[in-house]
This record gives C-alpha cells, sequence and structure tokens, in this order.
C-alpha cells in the first residue's frame, strides 16, 4: 500500500500545473449562471480545450488525452488548488459523456464529443418535472414516433443553465402503457428547437441558473436517441451513477476549499476559540478522508472493480462535506459572514448538494438497501 | 500508487478473524472482565504472527509494515479482543526500537514477539494508567522524558469492565533525556494508529450485528430494517466507518514513510475513527432496543469497548489541537515559501 506517483503521473501533474498557472484568469469570471459569464466560461473551456485540458480521460480522437482515473484525480486537484474557473460544460463532459461513451454509437461520439470538448455545445439535463422529482421514474413528458424520428412534448424543469444552454438530454416516456421504468426513451435534444419555450428561474442567490423547459411537439431524429429506444431508464441509470460517484465531485474540489479554510482561520480566527478551530480541523479531516478514499476507489477501479452502489457514500459524504465546510468558514467570518462574496457564493452553492444528483434521503436508501442489504421499503 | 490492501493483507486479516471466530472472544472477555485474564488466545495470536509485527527480525519479529499492523487491529477491535494488545503489540515495541538501546530492546523484545510476556505502559497526561499491569513484564511509564520501570498501586475500574486499569508509580530509571521524548511521541503515534484501528474494527462489527438484528426483528408486521428511520442511521454509520477507514490506512502509510505528517496523520484517523465508531455504538444500541441494554447481551462489550477507547490514547480534544497544530505550521512554512 503506498501513495507514491510514478514519474509519468509526477510529469503530467507538473505540465498540468504550470499551464494552470499561465493560463488561469486572474480575476474570477462572472458567474456562469448568468448570460455574461455563461460566455466567459465557454470561452474558458475552448482555451481548455486548446491544451487538450478540458477531457484530460477521454479518447485523444475526441480531444482528450487517454488520461488514467489517477491522472483525472491529480489534474482536478491542480484545477481547484490554481483557483480555475467552475466547469460550465460539466453536465455534458461529466454526465452525458459518460453514457455516451457506454451506450452511444461510433456516429453518436465523433459527431458530438469533440464539439462537447470544444465547448460548442453546452449541455443541459432535463430529469426533473413537477410531479418527478425523488420518483424520476414517475416523469410523464413524452414522445411519439412521426417519420424520420420522434415529437417530444412535456414539461422539464430544474434545468440547470438551460437558458443560455445549446442542447439537453433526458428520459422521456415512449410507451405509455409499459410498466413505468420500462417504457422510457432517452433523448438528445436542441434547445433553440421550433416547440421549445424555456423560462429562466431564478436560484435562491438570484441568479437564473434553473430553468423550465416546455416542449410541444418537438422534432428529434432517430440518430439523437441515445440507446435503445424503451431502454432509457436503464441507460440514464448510468449516467446517475457517474454523477453521484467519482466524475462530478472530485476530491480536489474539497481539499482546495479545506486548505482555503484552514488560511481563513489563520487570518481571522481567534486563537481562544477551540470550538471553531475544531470545525475547522473537522473540515480539513473530512477533504482528506474523501481524497484517501477516492484514492482507494481509484486503485480498485484500475484494478477492474466497479463502482455501482458506493457511489452513493462518495455523494453523501461530499455534499454534507461541504456544507460544513463553507458554514464553517461564514462562522469564522463572524459578522462579515452575511455579505456576498466567494465564501457565500460557495455555502449558497453546497446547499444545493445534499439535493441535486439524487437526495440525501434516496441515497441512504441506496445505501441501506444496497450495500447493507436490508429489505426495501413498502 | 496503490491504495488497497494486498492479497496477503487480506490473508492476513482472515486468518485472524477465523482464529478469532473460533475462540469464543466473548466468553473471553467475561471471564478478563471478572479478574480471570487468560492468555490462551493471545498465544494463538503470537502463532499467526501478530505479536511481533513491530518488532524487528534482530529481535525474533517481523518487523512488518505499519499497514499490517493496522490490518491487525482492526480484526482485533472487530471482535473485541481483551488485553494490553495495543501497548504490547505497538506502543511499547515502537518504544523500545526507537530508544535505540540495545540492552533493553533484547531484554524483552524476543519474548514479546514471541507472545509469552506482555507488556504494558502508563505516559500521563494522555494515558495516565497501566492497563493489565498485574499481567505484565514490563510495566513502563514515561514522564517528562525519562522512562522507567513500573511498580503498581490502585486498581481501577473502567466503563470496559475488560479494561483492567491501574495507577503506577515510577520504581527504578531505565533511561531519560530527548532520545526518551523522542521515542515516547513515536510510540504515542503507534498506540494511537493501532486504537484507532481497534476503533474501526469496532464500530464495523457494531454495524454488522445491528444491521443482522434489523433485519431479523419484525414489527408492525415487518422487519425494522425496512423503515427508514431506522434505514437512514445504518447508512450513517456505513458512511461514516468507510471515510474514517482510509485515514487510518494513510496515516499507517504516513509511519512508514518516516513522513513529517505522521503524528497529524496519526491524530486525524484517531479523531474521524472515534467519531465513526461511536455513532455506530449508539445506533447500534438504538435499533436493538432494551436487549442491547442488557449486560447478557454480548453487544455490550463492544458499546463499552468504544467508549473506552475515545478516552485513551489521546481525546478527540487533544488530537484536534495536535491536527490544528500541525496545519498552522504548515501554513506557516507555505506562507513563507
Amino acid at each position: 500500500m503506498d501513495l507514491d506517483l510514478d514519474a509519468g503521473d509526477v510529469a503530467f501533474r507538473d505540465e498540468v500545473r504550470d499551464w494552470l498557472t499561465e493560463h488561469v484568469p486572474a480575476r474570477p469570471l462572472p458567474s456562469m449562471d448568468t448570460a455574461e459569464g455563461f460566455a466567459a466560461h465557454r470561452e474558458w473551456e475552448a482555451t481548455l480545450a486548446g491544451a487538450r485540458l478540458s477531457a484530460v480521460s477521454w479518447p485523444a480522437e475526441y480531444g482528450g488525452r487517454d488520461a488514467s482515473l489517477l491522472r483525472w484525480v491529480l489534474f482536478e486537484e491542480e484545477y481547484y488548488a490554481a483557483g480555475a474557473p467552475g466547469r460550465v460544460s460539466q453536465n455534458g463532459i461529466f454526465l452525458l459523456a459518460p453514457t455516451l461513451f457506454a451506450h452511444g454509437t461510433d456516429e453518436q461520439r465523433k459527431r458530438l464529443l469533440p464539439r462537447m470538448a470544444r465547448g460548442e455545445d453546452i449541455w443541459a439535463q432535463a430529469w426533473s418535472e413537477p410531479e418527478a422529482g425523488s420518483d424520476l421514474a414517475a416523469i410523464r413528458s413524452s414522445a411519439v414516433r412521426t417519420d424520420g424520428g420522434w415529437l417530444l412534448s412535456g414539461q422539464k424543469t430544474w434545468s440547470s443553465r438551460a437558458t443560455f444552454a445549446d442542447r439537453g438530454f433526458g428520459l422521456f416516456r415512449t410507451d405509455p402503457d409499459a410498466e413505468r421504468h420500462r417504457g422510457l426513451t432517452y433523448f438528445l435534444f436542441d434547445l433553440r428547437a421550433e416547440g421549445v419555450t424555456i423560462r429562466p428561474i431564478p436560484q435562491l442567490d438570484g441568479e437564473p441558473g434553473f430553468a423550465e423547459i416546455f416542449l410541444d411537439g418537438v422534432f428529434v431524429p432517430d440518430a439523437d436517441v441515445l440507446g435503445e429506444v424503451h431502454n432509457g431508464w436503464r441507460v440514464a441509470m448510468s449516467t446517475a451513477s457517474n454523477e453521484r460517484g467519482l466524475s462530478l465531485r472530485s476530491p480536489g474540489r474539497f481539499r482546495a476549499a479545506a486548505d482555503r479554510l484552514v488560511r481563513l482561520w489563520r487570518a481571522v480566527g481567534a486563537p481562544s476559540d477551540t470550538a471553531l478551530r475544531d470545525r475547522v480541523v473537522d473540515a480539513w479531516i473530512g477533504a482528506q478522508a474523501y481524497r484517501l478514499y477516492t484514492f482507494g476507489t481509484v486503485t480498485r477501479l484500475a484494478e477492474g472493480g466497479g463502482l455501482g452502489a458506493e457511489s452513493s457514500v462518495n455523494k453523501l459524504f461530499w455534499s454534507e462535506l461541504d456544507v460544513a465546510l463553507h458554514e464553517t468558514a461564514l462562522d469564522l467570518l463572524g459578522a462579515e459572514g452575511e455579505l456576498t462574496g466567494r465564501w457565500l457564493d460557495g455555502y449558497l452553492f453546497s446547499l444545493a448538494g445534499p439535493i441535486y444528483a439524487g437526495t440525501n434521503e434516496i441515497q441512504r436508501n441506496v445505501v441501506a438497501e444496497r450495500l447493507l442489504g436490508l429489505p426495501k421499503g413498502t | 500508487m496503490k491504495f488497497t490492501l494486498s492479497p496477503e493483507q487480506r490473508q492476513f486479516a482472515a486468518s485472524i478473524g477465523d482464529l478469532l471466530s473460533g475462540s469464543d472472544v466473548p466468553g473471553l472477555a467475561r471471564r478478563w472482565g471478572a479478574g480471570q485474564p487468560d492468555l490462551a488466545t493471545w498465544r494463538r495470536l503470537a502463532d499467526l504472527g501478530v505479536t511481533g509485527l513491530a518488532v524487528p527480525e534482530r529481535w525474533d519479529g517481523l518487523a512488518a509494515h505499519p499497514v499490517d499492523l493496522v490490518v491487525a487491529f482492526e480484526e482485533l477491535g472487530r471482535h473485541a479482543v481483551p488485553g494490553p494488545l495495543v501497548e504490547s503489540v505497538a506502543a511499547v515495541p515502537t518504544l523500545l526500537v526507537e530508544l535505540g538501546d540495545d540492552a533493553l530492546a533484547g531484554r524483552w523484545l524476543p519474548a514479546l514477539s514471541a507472545g509469552t510476556t506482555v507488556a504494558t505502559l502508563a505516559a500521563p497526561p494522555h494515558l495516565p494508567y497501566a492497563l493489565d499491569a498485574d499481567l505484565a513484564d514490563p510495566v513502563l511509564l514515561v514522564v517528562d522524558g525519562t522512562l522507567s520501570l513500573a511498580r503498581t498501586t490502585t486498581a481501577l475500574s473502567s466503563v470496559d469492565a475488560t479494561r483492567r486499569l491501574f495507577a503506577v508509580d515510577g520504581a527504578g530509571v531505565l533511561a531519560s533525556g530527548p532520545a526518551v521524548t523522542a521515542a515516547a511521541g513515536r510510540a504515542f503515534d503507534a498506540g494511537t494508529l493501532a486504537c484507532a484501528a481497534q476503533l474501526v474494527g469496532a464500530g464495523q462489527a457494531l454495524l454488522e450485528r445491528a444491521t443482522d438484528y434489523a433485519k431479523q426483528r419484525s414489527q408492525f408486521g415487518r422487519p425494522i430494517g425496512a423503515f427508514q428511520a431506522v434505514k437512514h442511521q445504518l447508512a450513517d454509520v456505513l458512511v461514516g466507518l468507510e471515510l474514517a477507514r482510509p485515514l487510518v490506512y494513510g496515516a499507517a502509510v504516513a509511519v512508514a514513510d518516516r513522513s513529517a505528517t505522521a503524528g497529524r496523520d496519526c491524530s486525524a484517523a484517531k479523531v474521524a475513527a472515534g467519531r465513526a465508531a461511536y455513532q455506530a455504538a449508539r445506533t447500534a444500541l438504538q435499533v436493538h432496543g432494551a436487549v442491547g441494554y442488557t449486560q447478557e447481551y454480548d453487544l455490550g462489550l463492544w458499546l463499552t469497548k468504544v467508549r473506552a477507547l475515545l478516552s485513551a490514547w489521546g481525546t478527540a480534544t487533544t488530537h484536534r489541537a495536535r491536527v490544528a497544530a500541525a496545519l498552522r505550521d504548515a501554513a506557516t512554512t507555505a506562507a513563507r515559501r
């Protein structure tokens, strides 16, 4: 058992570090949940792609570097330590792309992935509906057969940045008579197509980061069905496992935040306040635990293991850690803690963590039923 | 990088687990707590090499990797094995090896490795009493940079009946000075690490027992494990233990590398392992209900051990302060660079 990096890993890490030092914008970009910020973040994606750093774990033919999972983790550590911009393309790269690799056709991968890597198509997820949140299989939006494709109708909601994005992906009911987990199909669609109406929903922080998507007979060609018709549930679940697991929340994000928290504590923490000091320590320990846990997962996956329900363990841990870490920062700031700024932005963002990508209640059910073998509830 | 156990380490854990599963450890623990300790199981653990893990080969030990030590202690905690294990297997060998005094090392290490004697240790303020001092040779005392042999004065009673603690007095100085302080520091880290591993193992046992019980016990016409109020508590216990374990193994790697962060990492491991194990204990008792609160039922062996181990080898307050000091120093170093 060791935590040593080989020479190739070190060289990769150093190259990433040097590139980021040179290229990360000196001033933070405006919020990606605004039109101006979205455009700036899209431009940053193109800059990353120019150095083949936007999706390092992808095959080279799609714009990646065939990087191992370990190198991806190292990339993320460097990325967040450098204070680089948030990834406006994350829903495409971390949610849709793994599904395209697993279930897409060669034609789809060649057509969609390079554009995604360069930020030319920014993808929005379209999972939830007004009556289908945690109970995702309750979705009602439908697709009916037409010449050469399908016509999509219905309403999707809580779609991040759909107001500014180019394309969407989600599940639609193609067989209304089938059992509810069957008869669903995974579609890719154009957010600017005829019949699409998008209504922004301001989030807790005031920015229009959410949107509702209304679809009224939106045409989607057969080429934009992902996986088999009526098999969308299984296809989508492989995406969900990626989102909750390694892909979306890398340890580098929390390690960088914990290091910033320690610096804040050194700068403003009262030496006599051991209660706050202990919370800083606990947040740092949590980030360290998640990092080491991830190295264990990376080793197991490299040895051919799978992720499965363990991704729910990840998600529960990082989402609670992220809230605790930011709460501690705001409390350290004392009376200044209510003022808008980077820590408050991070705090508001962290509050969404226990909700999205499958609520933490659903994750606890998954852990209890699949990892502990407890009986399903009725 | 390879941050998983090797097949040999898994096999080692399984061998210890098999031995202990067949040894009626709960019966042993009850006799131990009633004042009838018995070292037969200890000698069988010695046959597997457990007692020689931290002893160098020249003193008839295995000079094993600290990860192997953690593997063993996780199993010992899982089975709630009584006795001065942390002291005799981890801390005292580390102390004697780090001290570099061949006469002292040669005097005790071969017998400790063979499991024919056990050692114990007091080192106030974090370790004020010596566990099972009436069984041990040597009984050591470290105070302010002085290592002494000790004699027992008063027997004390612990929440964990198997922890037979004794107040001790110095009875003959063996060594003193900065070398003792440094060696005692390494020994404290080794003991802290072993204790953290024991806590993870004990927490795992509590989770397994509570989960099994929740599957069997029915109320309102269904197993209580089908209720989310029960499920979610057990899921949280699993998450706590799964995320504490890598800290324990990471600290073992840091100790093996003699990394400058080894002390910090052992402390972080004890904080996380203690919290996770205690959450497991509280949850396991709650899931079992009244039967878990009885002395007859074995669950109490783990419940009381976890509570005792939170106080032993440095409290959470002590270890958080150590992590905080390390983070403050590291930040200072980084800022100067």
